[in-house]
């Protein structure tokens, strides 16, 4: 794989924790991310955003607020009509699919609170926020629909005009699809003469909170117009930009600079993105739009947010018939980006590792008078993942199994892969049972089985339990037939190329752009392997649609397994183009021309040439074979001919407090498989956040709506986001099992940690006060819910009062003449 | 996002301060360590056209041993009042209370006396003070005045700091050799408390000769369990016993309602967080 195993002294560099080169500019912030940059005469944007849900808008009085000072102008719908563009939804789900017009800014009717209504246009920030409060708009307010299940019933509707809140159905049957039997049947005999188990899980709903809110500047001067922008996907923005507003995409130059993270937050087309596109070239000056996080929790979209009914049949011994999943998805007010598309994502996940023989999904996409959803990190798998690892927990409980045995029995071995799934797809790789006998092993599960007994015969106050989560995921999106089998816009290859300086030193170009994952890096090392080049003499070039023309950025953990064959292929061509020049320049014919470790030499001599010397030829074209290009630049096109299968066995032990219904993280082992790495810190952080994000699911976040439709959970005070104080040091190891689908063996990593820990988490808990006749808990899992739980109440949910800590009361006194640290 | 516009003032001494607010009245707001205020202003939620800084005042500062008291300068910083010896040698359970406030930065900037005129009842620094007995002394044009702790608390953040007085001292009653515990209740380190409970409690042998509770959050003020401490005198500091008093916590309560819990869901805190605090407080 490497060309370096002739030359012991040099270390590989794949496989080695190298220290992110982007580090240093990224966590000092002196760097370009967006909200740094400033243009001369660039003005500012303050959005004018609805309170309410659901409401007709019947005037809006702009007259106060364009007298301000340094207004340059307040804009409606009506003042820019169709030059504002539209959003487009990349992946209508079904052919019927029904989906609203999306406009950036509506200008008769509001369907979410936090919809931009008015946008103001100020020399300042400041002056332009100052004069968005002096913008008088009259609401009628509509009935608002914000239970997804009554929105399913169609009582009160988002969207009056399409007769129903149901957007799409989307249904997968083995039976129809030839992959496996019929799940009705299989449930039926189950019910005679097996067992079937029958449950209702909410996935909550969820708001990515990256750390850098989301920032746009456009400059409008110039033949190109430039925007910057904070976003996950420069190329698809600018593809979207030139299908919507008319501008020639030619005539487009996007630019995600440094992007301070993502999790599928920005990989959207946003309302703000568009009105400062329009604005800026309606004005003629730059313009530079940065939300604040109040604004990033309302109106940046949302995640998850699902009912799942799942029914899951089995033979009294443990083996699995079958599975029947029903999801209701919540999509907010609108069909965002690939918003419809995320819960059928899932469609291939629930049967996950195990051979189940029959299995159906059903999923309908709902509308609601929230916030639109998309993708959040692991974006339908995490969903996927958490109801079949829930269920298979529930399974082994009824039948007084143990959970580990009971997935053994009905897992994929490792030596029937290549493996057709029940849900179609041909996982290439994998071996469950390692992963599972390491992790149980570091675990210490029967120690830890056995102090839970201890503590349940004692009637221990805290109880001790024990959560399970054997996930697979699909990534590396996506194979482009398979994409367009699903109907999805666009496709899934990747572009890379490589530019060989005459310096020695070495421009990588890819389309997959970062937004902090540490692909300059991680790519560096690969380039430096395969080229026999100083890691340092590489650089990795992002994220600019005039540098890396080509590309379909990041998401779906594709950067590394999609982009980075990519980069590998084209990095392999330089090499081909070398050797001519190698053997030219030597004197030798071109097949006694080999390399290794950066050099050309021809076999059986002492001859040879550095690539960097071959570079620098090629520069200079003084003597090159006649009849080629005098270059070794090279790109490649990749387009991934499967998905990419990382798989893993995650085991959380949790300390229950059943008088207080507080939980405690004991101990958290998780052995992923994840084929070869590039980077081991790399993935260790990519592990380690990865998990903390889904453990949050389980545990803390929760974006929770009022009757009035106001997002109550609208601040860090009460969208409960984690620190390192609330974690535990994780135990994480790795069995390799290399994937075969890609040169370097690699598997994603960026959102296996997230897919694998909530269901362990949650299974924890519930294992841990399960003989106190708990068999579930509604996430996240609060201290008040688990104690209700505990006391009868059912899963403990819906518990959450609908208010938030009154900790910024606008209304305080102002007997209050001394204030400082609240907490 | 960026405030509305205000003029900054930053007197030097408490009479330029007292003649700042004077002269602005209502239009003023006191900047005393900014971790509530700056949040509150950022979000637009206020927008006084003046913000009265008193972090240059000196004589605000700093913690001093005066007979059977010590008093504490309204302007310290949590940080420093916390590691202060004085406060951990006579008023340990203020020191208990400061470890579990909210995060390192808001300890380092926020400050003793902000945070408690601030009156936030899920504040950390009401009931220890409370419990402790403490007077809160407020000075205005007319001179200082001293208010017991009880009457100092009114409302939801609301304090008997006049609009034209400011607080400058917290005499805190010295208790030399007492146990001390705060039992915080959170999901979060950095959140603030969903129900929490400040107890300090004076042993005799095995025997508790004097107790002093007061719960976090559970009302609209600070409230001081008194019917828990009469009945932990002459009680041992066992489970049972400490329990059984316990079970008093909730006498007088008002508790909120939130994403973190119902007010029943609080009541019960309040009960078993009362006897691990106690428990921890006695040694037990």
């Amino acid at each position: 794989m490497t060309q370096l195993e002739d030359r012991p002294d040099v270390q590989p560099e794949i496989g080695r924790d190298r220290r992110r080169k982007e580090d240093q500019r990224l966590i000092t912030g002196r760097t370009r991310w967006t909200d740094n940059i400033t243009l001369p005469g660039m003005l500012h944007l303050a959005m004018v955003r609805s309170p309410f849900a659901h409401a007709k808008i019947t005037s809006i009085d702009t007259e106060q607020a364009k007298a301000s000072t340094n207004v340059v102008g307040v804009y409606t719908a009506a003042d820019l009509g169709e030059s504002q563009g539209v959003l487009i939804n990349a992946w209508a789900i079904t052919e019927d699919q029904k989906a609203p017009t999306h406009l950036p800014m509506p200008g008769d009717r509001v369907t979410f609170a936090g919809e931009i209504v008015a946008v103001v246009v100020a020399r300042t920030q400041r002056e332009a926020r100052d004069a968005a409060e002096l913008v008088d708009v009259e609401y009628e307010e509509l009935p608002a629909v914000l239970d997804l299940k009554k929105a399913a019933a169609d009582e009160v509707l988002a969207h009056p005009e399409l007769g129903t809140n149901k957007s799409a159905f989307w249904k997968f049957d083995s039976e129809e699809a030839g992959t496996g039997g019929n799940v009705d049947a299989a449930i039926e005999k189950a019910r005679t003469d097996g067992v079937v188990i029958e449950r209702e899980y909410r996935q909550q709903r969820l708001i990515p909170a990256f750390m850098e809110p989301r920032s746009t500047v456009v400059d409008p001067t110039g033949e190109q117009i430039t925007m910057w922008s904070a976003t996950q996907i420069p190329h698809i923005l600018r593809f979207a930009l030139a299908a919507t507003t008319g501008v020639p995409e030619s005539k487009i130059r996007v630019i995600a600079p440094d992007v301070g993270g993502g999790f599928g937050g920005k990989l959207q087309t946003t309302p703000e993105e568009w009105l400062t596109f329009c604005l800026a070239n309606k004005l003629g000056k730059s313009i530079k739009y940065t939300e604040t996080r109040s604004e990033s929790l309302v109106a940046a979209h949302h995640g998850r947010d699902q009912w799942q009914k799942l029914t899951l049949s089995a033979e009294k011994d443990g083996t699995v018939t079958g599975l029947k999943v029903e999801l209701l998805a919540d999509l907010g007010s609108y069909v965002s980006l690939v918003g419809g598309g995320v819960p059928v994502l899932g469609a291939f996940m629930f049967n996950a590792i195990y051979k189940f023989p029959a299995y159906q999904f059903n999923c309908q996409t709902v509308f609601t008078n929230k916030t639109w959803t998309d993708a959040y990190r692991g974006a339908g798998r995490p969903e996927a993942t958490y109801g079949i690892e829930r269920m298979m927990s529930e399974l082994a409980a009824e039948l007084d199994m143990d959970p580990i045995e009971l997935r053994e029995k009905n897992w994929i071995k490792h030596e029937e892969f290549p493996f057709t799934t029940v849900a179609g797809l041909e996982y290439d790789t994998g071996n469950y049972e390692a992963a599972t006998a390491k992790a149980l092993e570091m675990f210490g599960y029967d120690e830890l089985r056995a102090e839970q007994k201890q503590r349940r015969d004692a009637g221990d106050r805290v109880q001790l339990g024990i959560g399970i989560s054997t996930f697979t995921e699909m990534c590396g999106l996506a194979p482009s037939r398979v994409l367009g089998q699903l109907n999805y816009g666009a496709g899934g290859w990747e572009h890379a190329s490589v530019r060989m300086l005459a310096t020695g030193k070495v421009e990588v170009v890819t389309g997959a752009s970062a937004h902090g994952q540490g692909h300059e890096t991680a790519f560096s090392q690969i380039v430096a392997d395969r080229l026999g080049v100083a890691f340092e003499d590489v650089e990795v070039l992002h994220g600019d649609t005039q540098i890396a023309h080509k590309g379909l950025d990041t998401y779906g953990s594709r950067s590394l397994v999609v982009g980075g064959e990519a980069l590998v292929k084209a990095t392999d061509k330089v090499i081909e183009k070398a050797k001519p020049v190698a053997a030219h320049l030597l004197e030798a014919s071109v097949d006694d021309i080999e390399f290794s470790a950066g050099r050309f030499s021809v076999k059986g001599t002492d001859q040879g040439l550095a690539i960097g010397e071959i570079a620098a030829a090629v520069f200079a074209a003084h003597n090159y074979p006649e009849g080629m290009e005098p270059s070794l630049d090279s790109e490649a096109t990749y387009d991934p001919v499967n998905f990419n299968y990382p798989h893993g066995t995650h085991l959380c032990a949790m300390e229950v407090d059943t008088e207080t219904g507080a939980v405690k993280m004991r101990k958290y082992v998780c052995v992923d498989d994840i084929g070869n790495v590039i980077n081991p810190l790399i993935v260790s952080g990519q592990v380690h956040g990865g998990l903390v994000q889904g453990i949050a699911q389980a545990l803390w976040e929760e974006a929770v709506y009022d009757e009035a439709g106001t997002l109550v959970s609208g601040s860090f005070v009460d969208y409960l986001l984690p620190t390192s104080a609330d974690t535990i040091s994780f135990d994480i190891e790795h069995t390799t099992t290399p994937s075969i689908t890609n040169t370097l063996g690699t598997k994603g990593v960026g959102e296996a940690g997230t897919i694998a820990s909530t269901p362990a988490v949650v299974g924890s808990i519930v294992d841990a006060v399960r003989h106190l006749g708990v068999n579930d808990i509604q996430m996240p899992c609060t201290p008040e819910r688990v104690w209700k739980a505990i006391q009868g109440a059912g899963d403990g949910g819906p518990a959450t009062e609908g208010a938030a800590m009154p900790h910024f009361d606008p209304d305080e006194p102002g007997t209050d003449s001394t204030e400082g640290a609240g907490a | 996002m960026i405030p509305a516009q205000f003029d900054y003032l930053a007197p030097t001494s408490v009479e330029e301060a007292l003649a700042a607010l004077a002269e602005h009245g209502d239009d003023a707001k006191i900047l005393a360590g900014g971790q509530s205020l700056l949040p509150v202003l950022r979000l637009r939620l206020n927008a006084p056209e003046v913000v009265i800084d008193l972090g240059r005042i000196d004589s605000l500062r700093g913690v001093r041993d005066d007979g059977d008291a010590i008093v504490i300068g309204a302007m310290t910083p949590h940080s420093v009042v916390g590691s202060d010896p004085l406060v951990n040698e006579h008023a340990e359970l203020l020191a208990k209370a400061i470890h579990d406030l909210a995060d390192a930065q808001i300890r380092h900037r926020g400050t003793f006396g902000g945070a408690l005129a601030h009156a936030d009842p899920a504040g950390d620094l009401g009931a220890p003070a409370v419990a402790l007995g403490s007077q809160f002394v407020i000075q205005g044009a007319n001179g200082t005045r001293t208010v017991d702790a009880q009457e100092f608390f009114v409302d939801l953040f609301e304090t008997a700091i006049g609009e034209d007085e400011i607080l400058t001292e917290i005499r805190v009653p010295k208790h030399t050799g007492w146990g001390s515990h705060y039992e915080k209740f959170v999901r979060v380190a950095h959140q603030w408390s969903i129900v929490a409970v400040a107890a300090a409690v004076r042993s005799e042998g095995g025997t508790i000769a004097e107790a002093r509770v007061g719960l976090t959050n559970m009302g609209n003020t600070p409230i001081r369990a008194h019917a828990v401490e009469r009945a932990l005198v002459g009680q041992p500091a066992t489970e049972e016993a400490v329990a059984a008093a316990a079970a008093h916590a909730t006498e007088g309560t008002n508790p909120p309602a939130d994403l973190n819990g119902d007010a029943d869901y609080r009541r019960h805190l309040a009960g078993v967080l009362t006897r691990r605090a106690v428990l921890a407080a006695a040694g037990a």
